[in-house]
Parts: structure tokens; C-alpha cells; sequence
């Protein structure tokens, strides 16, 4: 019962450590890389759930999110940037150190608030939402800190990421549930890549700095 | 004789007048062209239905409850016809009759024509229809019917910048009224929710609830009132409105917002403690002497009855105040004296103030002017509507035998009961209110001495008034109704009384204590006749007769023939009629004693040095303290923030993703510190 705690922190901390490790790659095709181990790790975690709580269906979550997120998704983008021609491009709003202490912040921020809100929860699941909440916070705080179109997907994903973590940690997720995030999530990656591929065709740029001049505001 | 059938209530009739009025102004809506001209013959039947039920109600003292199966789904639209509906129906119901006489007068072709009568249908059939309601919802429904369409009747002329802000303030202060009567109504219905009157009646309240509802109910019923410091969209609408619609708002809308607030404070709250007064007697005096203050020192016309309007309300709230007070001490006949005062200070004021109304619209049609200083001399053209307006301002002012002394009287008499209250702080309120009631009337005795003097005196300031013709028949013909009724009111007071009786028994518990005990059956006696009568009959036959003998007599010994010579001139040959005295040089005085105090005002003189050939100017600033501070002021902080804060219009998304991020740190730090 132990060694279920501990694989589970094991496999929720390495998605920490990806997420802090997507926070300072500067070169677009190491964030897909660092995303994609990311959603591998996520697959490992979930098939552990599966086995840990013996909840099968959570196999069809992992095998999910190891196909879609893991291989296609990286994948898509991977193609699109080498077709953009900016796999090589360099793009960071926020300096690594404000960043990295910025995302420990936020770890501390999501390990404070989730141990003392759910006391009452059982430890199996407390430290694990803990974690995913912290890998959802920094995954905001990656969107947020990145001005290319490409690595604000590539946060989104990251924040999905955590979610879909939360979700299988805690029971009770339905698996209709989890399947129609998943495709939501390929949706949206479609919804994006056009539209990426549209900024560019307008504005031979990505940079959604550039998207403010659409909107006729004077700033 | 036969017996009328069991359905033909007045309930029933008034609900034939209402669905008549309100039928005539959807057709007139709807086809228009020739359709037009039905909605003021129409309106004329239905007001003689509606008023013949309306004191058929009254007499007979019924209380009539239906509930329709229209409106709201489960309960329909609870409506009640009782003694407090009924009168105040009776004061709507005359004034739309005398409006729609001076309306078949107007000219079709002109006159907004199309604009007007529409709205103005609906607008009478929405005032009756909320006197009758018994239900909250019904009441808010009707009553924003009433606001919505009085401002489309204010705005009918809205190529003028003028009525446009008149307009949007009028707009926003029926707003902020409705809201403030949603949560009066909220707070009497309690947590069970019951909406109908009849429930919030046996609803419990604490005086938490009842000081809210109290102030929310001042808010609502009172801004549409006009009662300052709430006062200050009225001046501005009602002169906006054409005439005939103005003396609708003035001398009834008004009134309508004070039958709201009988019904909530008088009935629907319970019980009354003395300190409910305060804010009545606070405000009422304030808004007397205010009101009055404006409209001496005003310039226009229309304006000056407008802010008489604000004074007359003033009037009725310290009545309704000393009744409140009274019943909450126990006095129940002074009590009694006090509410009569009130109710019959609100229909003496519905009769004169349309008057007034209608005869400065006769005069704004005639010379297409309404500023004072354009006017004079219009007796001479006008002589009908001038002795028609003496009446109305004979009334205003409170002379015997018209009407507006009966209650003035009243309400004197229930204030000098004032030293009988076991409670040191209104023994002490009432003489001072009363004094400022004493100074109310002279300034309205100065006022209208003003109005009636540079308009109809004199001679004509401008050529349009020299130019003016007398105003059609049928409109003298609804201005001498008012100014009969008006007279009627005041020499048969007792009668008037009488037919308030059981409204009095219903709020005040008893009746007016010495009715009937006077010496002559018309004479009115507020508690004691040893102690006060007025015998209205027999003064005013005295009056009459003594007036009569003395013009008799006057003209016996002196010439009799009347000629006709120039003005003299005080040596100044040819003098121009600017040098008469104007309406700013009469209320100069005044201005000079309170203007300074209550508005700012100063004269700004710029006399040339001797020798210096530029013209001299003289002009006169003043300021508004309640637009200040109650309008411009919230306004100004309104459009800064909104300035401020339209920079946010302008970010980048990066920048609008950082806010959200924040948001959410921000929450989850709250979280975190919380738990």
C-alpha cells in the first residue's frame, strides 16, 4: 500500500519536474520534447492509478494520454513548427530565475492550500492533488510568461495535463468524462493549429503580440 | 325603481373606465391619422365613469377584491377597490377629466399631435390601475407603466435639447424609485415571500425591517413625489411635458406617489413609533420652504408651478408626518385632524395646481412663450384665463373662500395640537415646523403675487405677448371646472369632510372630533368649536357680498366711466416696457435674503468707470446645491471611474491572461490563508 503512495508521488513529481523543466527551454522543439515526456509520464500515472485502485478503465485514460498526448499531439506540433521554420527560434518574455522561483512559488502556493483544505481527505490522494494543481499552476504561469503561439498550446496541453492528473487521482471521474476531455483537448489543438497557421499567413509572425493589431485598439 | 344588477359594482365600472382608457390609447397607437381624435372624448367618458364609481366607492364604503385571471401564472392580478383607492381615484380621475376637456381644444395639426395622445391614454390608465392594486407586483407593474409613459409624454417635444436631459433625469430617477419600492416591498413580504397586500399586512416586522422599508418606501414613493432632496428631476420634467400632461404630473402623478406612500406607511407596515415622523416632518418642512425658494426666484413660467409642485408635497408630507406622529402617541383625534389635512391638501392641490397648469398653457399657446420677463399684459387679451388664473393662485396661496385654505387650516389646527405630545422631541419639532409652514405661505403668497402680476399685469414685455388671443372655448370651459371645484372646495369644506370620514376612521381611528358640532352646517370644526371654527359658507357670502357692495360703493362716488390713458411715466417720456418691473426685480429682495444662503447667489456688477464708454452688465450666478451634490457630483465620479477603467478596454491579451492568473493566485492565496 505504501509503495502505491510512493510510485504515485514518484511518477506526479517527475510531471513537476517536466513542467518546471518546460519553464525554461528556450527553443521551441525541446518544449515539445520536455511536453511530450511530460504526457508520458501522465500515461505512467495513470496506468499506476489503474492498477493501484484497480480501476481498469483507467487504462483506456492512459492509453489515451499516451497516444494523443504523448505521440500525436507532439507530433502535429513538431511538423508545424519545422514548417513554420522557427524550430530553432529562441522566445522568452520572463528571465529562467524569475521564472523557476516564480513556478516554486507557486508549488509552495499549491502544496499549502491543498494540505490544509483537504485534511479530512485520505493521504493517498492529498499530496497527488497537490502536485497537480501545482502543475497546473505553472502551466499558467508558462502561457503567461511565453509570447509564441506554438508554446501557449504547448502550456495549455501542460495545464490539461495536470487536470487530467487531479481527475484520476481523486476517484469518482467517470471515464465519459475523461474520454470527452481528451477529444476536446485534439479539438482544440485543430482550432489552434489553424489559427496559428493564420497569424502567420497575416502576419509572417506567431508572435500573438502581433493579434493586438487586429483588434484597431490603440494602445 | 329597479334594482341594479348584482355585477354592476363600481369595481366593475372602474374596471370598464380603465380598460376604456387604456383600449382608446392602443387603437389611437396602433391606426393613428383620424383614430387620434378619440383617445380625449373617449378619456372624458371614462374619467365620468371612473369618477362616479370612484365616489360611489367612497360613499358606500366598500371594499371591493378581485383577482383576475390575467397576469403573473398561479396568481394572477389581485386588485381591490377600497375607501383609500377610491378617493385618491377620485383626485386622478378629475384631473384627467379636466385635462382631456383642455385637450379637445388643442390643435390637431399642431401641437405634437400623435405624440401626445397615446401615451397619454395609457398613462391615465396606468395611474388608476395602480391605486387598485393589492399586490406588489401588480403595483410595480402599473407604477413603471405610469413612469415609462409620463416619459414618453415628457419627451414628446424632444427636438429640444432641454426636454431631452429633462427626459433622461426623469428616466433615471423613476429607475432608482422603482428599485427603492422593490426592496420596500421585498422587506414587507419577509422571508415567507407573500406578495399579496394582504399577506404583508400579517407579515411580522421588525423594526430593523420597518426603518428599511421606511426608507426605502421615502425613496421611491418620495422621489416620484418630489420631495427634496429627491426633487430636483420634477422642475425639469413637468415644464416639459405639453401643459395639459404637465397638470396630469403635477397635479396627480404626484399624488399617485402619495397614495403609495399611505399604503405602505398608514397601512401596510402596522403599527406606526413616534420617531417615523421625524423624517417626514424633517423633509416636508425642508422641501416646503426649498420649493418655494426656487420658485420665487425662477424665471420661467411652467417652472415656478413646478416648484410649487416640490413646496405643495412638502405641504402634504409634514401632514402626513404630524398624522403618524399623533396616531403613534395615541392622540387619534388629532390624528385625524392631520390626516384630513393631508388628503384634503392632496385634492385641493390636484385642482389648483392643473389649474395653474392649464392656464399657463393657455398662455404658452397664445404667445408661445412661458419666461416671465417675455410676458405682461395679458389681461388685456386674455381676460378669461387671467380671472381663471386669479382663482387658481387665490387657492395656491391659501385666501378664503378657495379651497387651498380649508386645508392650510387643517394643518395649522393639527400643529398647535403639537404641545400635547408626551414626547419632548416632537413637542419641540412642531412649533418649528409650523414656522417654517408660516414662511412657506408668505413666500407663496410673494410667488404667486409674482407669477400672476408680471404675466397677466403690466404691459406686454414682448410683441408675442402683446399679440396673444384668448384661449379656445372648451379649454376656459376645463379651467372653469377646476376653478368651480376649487371654489366649491372651499366654501363646502364640511362636505368634503364628510366624504373622507372613513378614511379617517380607517387610519386614525376615529373621526374629525368636532364634525357637525359647528354653528352652521357647513362650518368646519377641527376639535373644539369653542376653540376653532371656520364657517366657510358664511365667510365667503361676506366676502362676496362685502366685495360686491364695496366695488358698488367705489364706483358710485367715483367715475364710473373706465378710460383708458398711458401709464404714467415718472417723467421719462416713452418709456420702453423693459423698464417695467420684471419678474427678477420682484423676487430681488428675496433673493438677496436667502439666494445667498440657500444657493450661492451673488449679483456680478461691472460698472464701467466714469468717462468709460463700455455698456454695464449685471448678472446673476447661482447654484444648485442639490444638482450638485446629489447629481453632478456622482455623476462626475461615475464618468472618472469609467474613464479610468476604460483603459482596461486596451491590453494585450498576454496582459489580460496575466490578470486572470493573478485572480486565480490571488483566490487560492484567500483560500489558503482562510482555511
Amino acid at each position: 500500500m505504501f509503495a502505491a503512495y510512493d510510485i504515485a508521488h514518484l511518477l506526479a513529481g517527475l510531471m513537476l519536474v517536466t513542467g518546471f523543466a518546460m519553464l525554461y527551454q528556450d527553443r521551441i522543439s525541446a518544449v515539445l520534447t520536455t511536453f511530450a515526456v511530460q504526457a508520458i509520464l501522465l500515461s505512467c500515472a495513470v496506468a499506476w492509478q489503474a492498477v493501484a485502485q484497480n480501476r481498469p478503465h483507467l487504462f483506456i485514460t492512459a492509453a489515451l494520454a499516451l497516444g494523443l498526448k504523448g505521440l500525436v499531439i507532439p507530433y502535429a506540433l513538431r511538423r508545424m513548427v519545422l514548417k513554420l521554420g522557427m524550430h530553432r527560434e529562441v522566445e522568452q518574455v520572463v528571465g529562467v530565475a524569475k521564472a523557476f522561483i516564480l513556478g516554486l512559488c507557486l508549488t509552495a502556493l499549491s502544496f499549502m492550500l491543498v494540505l490544509r483544505v483537504t485534511v479530512k481527505a485520505d493521504v493517498f490522494t492529498r499530496e497527488g492533488l497537490a502536485m497537480a494543481l501545482a502543475i497546473i499552476l505553472i502551466a499558467l504561469l508558462m502561457m503567461i510568461t511565453r509570447r509564441n503561439a506554438v508554446t501557449q498550446i504547448v502550456g495549455f496541453m501542460s495545464l490539461e495535463n495536470g487536470l487530467i492528473l487531479a481527475a484520476t487521482g481523486a476517484r469518482g471521474m467517470p471515464l465519459v468524462v475523461e474520454v470527452s476531455v481528451a477529444f476536446s483537448v485534439l479539438i482544440a489543438l485543430f482550432v489552434f493549429g489553424v489559427f496559428v497557421f493564420r497569424i502567420r499567413e497575416r502576419f509572417d509572425s506567431v508572435d500573438i503580440e502581433a493579434l493586438d493589431q487586429v483588434r484597431g485598439d490603440q494602445r | 325603481m329597479i334594482a341594479a344588477p348584482a355585477y354592476l359594482t363600481p369595481f366593475a365600472g372602474l374596471l370598464c373606465a380603465i380598460v376604456l382608457y387604456a383600449v382608446a390609447g392602443v387603437i389611437a397607437g396602433v391606426l393613428r391619422g383620424g383614430a387620434l381624435r378619440i383617445v380625449y372624448p373617449v378619456a372624458i367618458v371614462a374619467a365620468l365613469i371612473a369618477i362616479a364609481c370612484d365616489l360611489a366607492a367612497l360613499m358606500s364604503q366598500g371594499d371591493f377584491a378581485h383577482v383576475l385571471p390575467i397576469g403573473l401564472p398561479g396568481t394572477g392580478l389581485r386588485l381591490r377597490l377600497d375607501t383609500l383607492s377610491a378617493f385618491f381615484g377620485l383626485i386622478v380621475n378629475i384631473g384627467v377629466l379636466a385635462a382631456a376637456i383642455y385637450g379637445l381644444g388643442l390643435d390637431p395639426a399642431h401641437d405634437l399631435s400623435g405624440r401626445i395622445e397615446p401615451f397619454f391614454a395609457i398613462f391615465v390608465a396606468a395611474m388608476n390601475a395602480v391605486l387598485i392594486a393589492d399586490d406588489a407586483f401588480a403595483f410595480l407593474f402599473f407604477w413603471e407603466v405610469m413612469s415609462l409613459m409620463s416619459w414618453a409624454l415628457v419627451v414628446a417635444n424632444h427636438e429640444s435639447p432641454e426636454n431631452r436631459k429633462a427626459g433622461q433625469v426623469y428616466l433615471l430617477m423613476a429607475a432608482i424609485g422603482t428599485a427603492a419600492l422593490l426592496f420596500a416591498f421585498g422587506g414587507l413580504a419577509g422571508t415567507a415571500g407573500g406578495y399579496s397586500f394582504e399577506a404583508m399586512r400579517a407579515a411580522a416586522k421588525t423594526p430593523l425591517v420597518s426603518t428599511l422599508v421606511l426608507t426605502a418606501v421615502l425613496i421611491g414613493a418620495g422621489s416620484k413625489a418630489g420631495i427634496a432632496p429627491l426633487h430636483a428631476w420634477l422642475p425639469l420634467a413637468h415644464p416639459a411635458a405639453p401643459s395639459h400632461v404637465s397638470a396630469l404630473m403635477s397635479g396627480v402623478m404626484t399624488k399617485v406617489a402619495i397614495y403609495g406612500l399611505i399604503r405602505v406607511v398608514f397601512d401596510l407596515l402596522g403599527a406606526p413609533v413616534w420617531w417615523w415622523a421625524l423624517p417626514f416632518l424633517l423633509l416636508g418642512a425642508a422641501t416646503a420652504v426649498l420649493g418655494l425658494l426656487y420658485a420665487v426666484l425662477d424665471g420661467d413660467l411652467k417652472r415656478v408651478l413646478a416648484y410649487s409642485t416640490v413646496e405643495n408635497i412638502g405641504i402634504i408630507f409634514v401632514a402626513l408626518g404630524m398624522a403618524l406622529a399623533f396616531k403613534a402617541e395615541g392622540l387619534n383625534a388629532a390624528a385625524a385632524v392631520a390626516l384630513a389635512a393631508a388628503l384634503l391638501h392632496a385634492i385641493n392641490h390636484s385642482w389648483f395646481k392643473s389649474l395653474l397648469f392649464l392656464g399657463a398653457g393657455a398662455v404658452l399657446h397664445a404667445t408661445g412663450r412661458r419666461d416671465l420677463d417675455g410676458l405682461g399684459g395679458l389681461i388685456h387679451t386674455m381676460p378669461k384665463t387671467a380671472a381663471l388664473f386669479l382663482a387658481g393662485t387665490m387657492s395656491i396661496c391659501a385666501l378664503p373662500p378657495f379651497n387651498g385654505f380649508i386645508s392650510e387650516w387643517l394643518l395649522f389646527q393639527s400643529v398647535l395640537a403639537g404641545p400635547g405630545f408626551p414626547e419632548p422631541v416632537l413637542r419641540f419639532l412642531s412649533p418649528a415646523v409650523g414656522a417654517m409652514l408660516a414662511l412657506a405661505a408668505a413666500l407663496a403668497a410673494a410667488c404667486f403675487v409674482r407669477a400672476f402680476g408680471i404675466v397677466f399685469l403690466g404691459r406686454a414685455r414682448s410683441p408675442a405677448a402683446s399679440a396673444a388671443h384668448e384661449a379656445p372655448r372648451v379649454q376656459i370651459a376645463a379651467m372653469g371646472l377646476l376653478a368651480a371645484l376649487c371654489l366649491f372646495g372651499g366654501l363646502f369644506a364640511s362636505a368634503l369632510v364628510a366624504l373622507i370620514e372613513p378614511l379617517l376612521v380607517k387610519f386614525a381611528g376615529v373621526a374629525l372630533p368636532g364634525a357637525g358640532t359647528g354653528p352652521t352646517p357647513f362650518a368646519l370644526v377641527a376639535f373644539d368649536p369653542k376653540r376653532a371654527t371656520y364657517d366657510a359658507l358664511t365667510i365667503g357670502i361676506f366676502l362676496i357680498v362685502s366685495g360686491t357692495l364695496t366695488t358698488l360703493v367705489v364706483h358710485r362716488i367715483s367715475n364710473r366711466r373706465t378710460r383708458r390713458g398711458p401709464a404714467w411715466d415718472c417723467g421719462f417720456p416713452n418709456a420702453s416696457p423693459i423698464t417695467q418691473y420684471s419678474g427678477s426685480s420682484f423676487s430681488q429682495p428675496l433673493r438677496r435674503v436667502y439666494g445667498a444662503f440657500a444657493f450661492g447667489a451673488r449679483d456680478n456688477v461691472d460698472m464701467p468707470a466714469p468717462g468709460d464708454m463700455r455698456a454695464a452688465h449685471f448678472s446673476v450666478t447661482m447654484r444648485d446645491p442639490v444638482w450638485q451634490c446629489l447629481h453632478a457630483a456622482p455623476a462626475r465620479a461615475v464618468f472618472g471611474l469609467a474613464r479610468r477603467l476604460n483603459r482596461f478596454q486596451f491590453l494585450t491579451i498576454r496582459s489580460y491572461l496575466v490578470f486572470m492568473f493573478s485572480a486565480l493566485i490571488v483566490l487560492l492565496l484567500v483560500a489558503a490563508v482562510w482555511f
